[in-house]
């Protein structure tokens, strides 16, 4: 297999014209600073819910904790861009906020995605409590229940994008390969891939671990994009906001998420005009949605570029172009 | 081929299985048959390593492998067909397949192993690219077969190949399990389905609340009282 192949052309056109595009509706002006903190706020929300995809829709796991690892990323880069207010401090921060991220996440999953059904939901709800809770409680590092503010701005939308880009690779690529494809086998039915010599366990924490990261990175770029965090903005409601988008956008498609974060901070400005009235008609649109679409915008079927230039007769999976995949 | 030596499983203070002991050679088909409860999937649980034994010996080709884990009991050529089929519903039937073949890295004997698949349950190559949860429960129980087969095991442990399923199916089914037989893989075979089970085994042992009540050739367990009564109640 090629890398660069028609499919992995058309999605690296279709990547630089969207930055092409925002580019140029930020040049005209009608992406106005405003509207830019929206566009922000979207990528942040499509690499929390890729991350998150991963591991609920993918491997399976519901997880409520996703706000704790995104405060570690936070925080990491919101207390070291104090000390070193410069690009390296902001690369430095976001890798030691995944790092610590990562661990937080394999010290929760080791022990409790041993076990099957809810128990890590209840682990990963009290872990990212517990990281609020401790961030509240260390004002000597954290600034308490003020938060830090005045953190250098390193990140900007290009940032943003670039990153989001990035975990969206990873997460489909991740999906696709070998390991993926396991770690799907163990959300259709842990005792047949656990049967098939799936190491079920390590999987799940794979999968966990790299959406606990990629939470970190939405929470460093969170932090250095708006300058001001405090861990009111890291509560269950903001794992809640997450899941949502996951389940919108239809669990187990890396597309959903992304399709359901753009809609959702749409639908979001939009309604800023109404008010108090705003979460009222936010939580009618999930309602209808859930209700027209069950499975959420795009159920798990993803949107894919190969099969759009594939012509009728190659279909893939028809056993001659199998043997030809397989190169017999 | 396969060993087990007085082994005994609990499930909390349960004592499942108490004390089982018999042996598979290879080549063979050997049933263990029994009624609900007796214990049969919770045995060829305990081999493929999907539950822990308390006590005894399980021994694969002279070594013990009770405390090995699922995988290398696997990549060691045992190979279970889990009970209730248990197919992987989003994916395709291809990609089911493809399961089976997770630990092997030889991708042209995979190729020939998927051929050979394809040969025994020709209705899977038509269905190669449908959602596995679309197939009828025969052609799942296929499905579930072909994916064990495909770790190319020396030992293949079927869970209950008939269960839910049309008489004439069962009679293919178990075509097919004697097919995979004469290529010289070892079948143990778990059934409620005593007489079909016995008709194509070689040997069996009848299962009754943890323990072995009774065991012989096939033709033997077929005659026998005791077999009737472990499962005419009387």
């Amino acid at each position: 297999m090629k890398i660069f192949n028609r499919t992995n052309i058309g999605w690296l056109v279709l990547i630089i014209l969207t930055y092409i595009a925002i580019e140029g509706l930020t040049f005209v002006g009608i992406i106005d600073p405003f509207y830019e903190i929206t566009v922000v706020n979207i990528f942040i929300n499509i690499i929390l819910a890729v991350g998150l995809n991963l591991i609920v829709g993918f491997s399976g796991q519901l997880s409520l904790g996703h706000a704790g690892f995104m405060a570690i990323g936070a925080y990491m880069t919101g207390i070291l861009l104090n000390y070193m207010p410069n690009q390296t401090g902001f690369i430095i921060s976001i890798i030691a906020g995944m790092f610590l991220s990562g661990l937080v996440a394999l010290i929760v999953g080791i022990p409790t995605l041993r076990l099957k059904g809810d128990y890590f939901a209840i682990a990963t709800l009290g872990a990212s409590e517990i990281i609020r809770v401790a961030i509240l409680n260390l004002p000597d590092i954290t600034n308490g229940a003020v938060g830090i503010s005045g953190i250098p701005l390193m990140a900007d939308w290009r940032f943003a994008y670039f990153v989001a880009v990035l975990t969206i690779l990873m997460v489909t690529n991740y999906i696709r390969s070998s390991p993926g494809r396991a770690t799907i086998s163990i959300r259709e039915d842990e005792i047949a891939a656990e049967s098939l010599s799936i190491q079920t366990t390590y999987y799940k924490n794979i999968a966990f671990l790299m959406g606990a990261m990629t939470a970190a990175l939405a929470g460093s770029i969170h932090a250095s994009y708006f300058g001001v965090i405090n861990p009111g903005q890291f509560t269950f409601n903001k794992s809640i906001d997450v899941l949502i988008i996951v389940v919108f956008g239809g669990i187990g498609s890396v597309t959903g998420s992304i399709v359901a974060a753009i809609a959702l901070g749409i639908i979001n400005v939009y309604l800023q005009q109404f008010g108090a009235l705003r979460m009222i008609v936010y939580a009618l649109v999930l309602i209808l949605i859930m209700i027209f679409r069950p499975s959420g915008l795009m159920g798990n079927i993803e949107f894919s570029l190969s099969h759009l230039f594939k012509r009728p007769q190659d279909v893939p999976g028809s056993i001659e172009n199998m043997e030809q995949e397989k190169g017999i | 081929m396969l060993k087990l030596k007085d082994v005994v499983v609990h499930y909390g203070v349960i004592e499942a299985i108490k004390g089982v002991s018999f042996e598979v050679n290879k080549g063979e088909i050997v049933s263990l048959i029994g009624a609900n409860g007796a214990g049969k999937t919770t045995i060829l649980n305990s081999i493929s390593g999907l539950i822990q034994p308390t006590s005894g010996e399980i021994l694969y080709k002279e070594k013990p492998i009770m405390k090995a884990s699922t995988r290398d009991i696997v990549a060691s050529g045992i190979s279970q067909v889990p009970e209730g089929r248990r197919v992987f519903s989003g994916m395709t039937v291809k990609e089911n397949l493809e399961m089976g073949a997770f630990l092997r890295k030889d991708h042209s004997e995979i190729q020939k192993d998927l051929k050979r698949v394809y040969e025994s349950f020709p209705i899977l190559k038509e269905r190669l690219n449908q959602d596995a949860q679309t197939l009828s429960g025969g052609e799942q129980q296929m499905l579930a077969m072909g994916r064990a087969l495909l770790s190319n095991p020396e030992l293949l442990l079927l869970d209950e190949p008939s269960m839910g399923l049309a008489p004439l199916f069962i009679r293919e089914i178990f075509n097919i399990i004697e097919e995979i037989s004469e290529r010289g893989t070892t079948i143990l075979l778990v059934e409620q389905n005593a007489t079909i089970a016995l008709e194509v085994s070689d040997r069996g042992y009848v299962i009754e609340t943890g323990k072995i009540v009774a065991s012989g050739s096939a033709q033997e367990l077929l005659d026998s009282d005791e077999v009737k009564k472990a499962y005419l109640g009387g």
